[in-house]
């Protein structure tokens, strides 16, 4: 039994660490969907849902009480198993990828220094490519086990976006740890904080492309094919209703959170105040300036995201195959290889 | 050929420049003109609160009017019923008897006076052709109903509230047209 030395304070201060990161990605997630819906209203000169509280903040809950007391329907021709356990891979793997995320920097409190990261893994980024990328087989599970043709093509066109457009991704980030040495995240928004600039002055292609594929991955509008209603009926989701569909709906907000959270950390100095010197600070309120600052330009994304899909029309499937392998993968093999001789010819 | 609006653009079949393939440029164009909208006045109307003025000539439910001694103006001749190209009216007059000279005006009066909903078109004929200006279209608009039954008025429903006995009501119902 004593052969791992647990520290126990260690793991109390991380599960607390855990369950707060998931109830605010949760909570944010929840005020996403109202945030989109008065987003769209405002560009659209419209009010936006203003009925359930004042100016209507209570509803999500209202939605989500909803939801919950919909009649829940699994078809008979689905495979049940299958059937529950696409949705809850689509949220398990949104909830994952915020494991390896650094919040801020480290805050000291009852005489212990408590990192505001759940995990410092050396190979974060990695990390979140694996888990980003199991998130197709919530898509690619729920499209299959509903047993409906629709929904089988909505998946497999949904399933062949995601894996497309993760290879330019992962191109594009290539440049950028050619840059940090580093696949720590932890690592690189430290790089970022000390006097140097943010890492987009550096890769201004690399962070679009990646932009373009994480709204890709995300299956945002203008990318949202997996969910077209109007060709498909209504996308992988067709037989799904209540909170089993409020799951789907719900894990494509949260993945929307965390890689608008992934895009400041690598591109934007993560919890980097801009324009202040850190250390003039007391390092506790440093640390919760840091974690605001993050939850702000992760929220700026957020309504980028929206304002393009208030915006943009959706894709036609081939104009996205062919926007994805041959203009952005192009793109990101040249700001690959040019940020290769650039580093090498600095050397 | 005459193009219909003058907005319209003649269609460019020129292959497009890198500028445009890029469509960067026109994104960023498009953005711009979403966010602006954010700004923009709201035309929406906050509906159960606010109401959209109806304009002058609308013409809404039928009302049976009264005098302002609260009796019934109607004397039952029919010219509604023959003006009405829906054939929506129909009626049953009657003889006012001694003691009834607070109810009707007139000494015939409408016992039974309906208005089918469903047919009526709302033309406003039949207030055109009342002698007796005893019918007259309000401003209120027909409520739905589930049943069809429902939907055909008697006088129970189509006549304004008393005066006399009933001034609140009245003034309610008055409200609801006041350049009349």
């Amino acid at each position: 039994m004593h052969l791992l030395a647990l520290d126990w304070m260690m793991l109390i201060e991380k599960l607390v660490l855990i369950a707060v990161i998931i109830t605010v990605s949760l909570v944010v997630a929840m005020y996403l969907t109202y945030g989109e819906r008065k987003v769209a209203a405002f560009l659209q000169d419209r009010r936006g849902p203003n009925r359930a509280g004042p100016a209507g903040l209570l509803q999500p809950l209202a939605d989500g009480l909803k939801l919950f007391f919909k009649e829940e329907i699994i078809p008979n021709s689905s495979n049940r198993f299958l059937f529950v356990l696409g949705p809850c891979l689509a949220m398990l793997t949104a909830m994952m990828s915020c494991a390896v995320v650094p919040w801020g920097s480290d805050f000291t409190m009852f005489g212990r220094t408590i990192s505001l990261q759940i995990a410092d893994v050396n190979i974060g980024i990695l990390y979140v490519f694996g888990v980003v990328s199991m998130g197709v087989y919530g898509i690619m599970i729920g499209g299959w086990a509903s047993n409906n043709k629709f929904s089988l093509l909505a998946a497999l066109r949904g399933a062949s976006q995601v894996i497309s457009y993760e290879l330019a991704m992962g191109i594009s980030l290539i440049a950028l740890l050619m840059m940090t040495n580093t696949l720590s995240l932890k690592t690189i928004v430290e790089q970022q904080m000390n006097g140097s600039w943010w890492n987009v002055v550096y890769q201004p292609l690399g962070f679009l492309i990646f932009f373009v594929c994480a709204m890709a991955e995300c299956n945002r509008a203008p990318f949202d094919l997996p969910e077209a209603e109007s060709e498909l009926n209504m996308g992988y989701h067709q037989e799904y209703s209540s909170m089993k569909l409020g799951f789907y709906l719900f894990s494509e907000y949260i993945n929307m959170f965390i890689s608008s959270i992934i895009m400041a950390t690598l591109f934007f100095g993560g919890y980097d105040i801009p324009f202040v010197n850190e250390a003039n600070l007391a390092p506790n309120l440093a640390a919760v300036l840091g974690v605001v600052c993050l939850l702000g330009k992760s929220l700026i994304f957020i309504f980028v995201f929206m304002w393009i899909r208030w915006t943009l029309p959706r894709f036609r499937y081939d104009q996205l195959m062919n926007l994805g392998w041959k203009a952005l993968i192009p793109l990101a093999l040249l700001n690959m290889v040019g940020t290769a001789v650039i580093e090498l010819w600095k050397q | 050929m005459q193009a219909l609006t003058q907005r319209s653009k003649p269609v460019s079949r020129e292959p497009m420049s890198l500028m445009e393939r890029i469509y960067l440029p026109a994104i960023f164009k498009g953005m711009v003109i979403t966010f602006g909208h954010m700004f923009r006045k709201k035309p929406t109307i906050n509906y159960p609160e606010q109401t959209r003025p109806f304009s002058p000539v609308f013409r809404g439910l039928q009302v049976l009017n009264r005098d302002e001694e609260g009796r019934e103006r109607c004397t039952a001749c029919g010219l509604c019923a023959v003006a009405c190209p829906a054939e929506a009216i129909t009626m049953e007059a009657a003889e006012r008897k001694e003691g009834e000279e607070n109810l009707y005006r007139e000494e015939k009066y409408a016992a039974r006076y309906e208005i089918n909903m469903l047919r009526c078109i709302f033309c406003g004929l039949c207030e055109e052709a009342c002698p007796k200006d005893a019918i007259y279209l309000s401003e209120t608009v027909t409520p739905a109903s589930f049943a069809r039954k429902e939907l055909i008025y008697g006088k129970t429903e189509l006549l304004i509230p008393n005066p006399v006995t009933e001034p609140e009501a009245f003034a309610k119902a008055r409200e609801a047209r006041k350049d009349r």
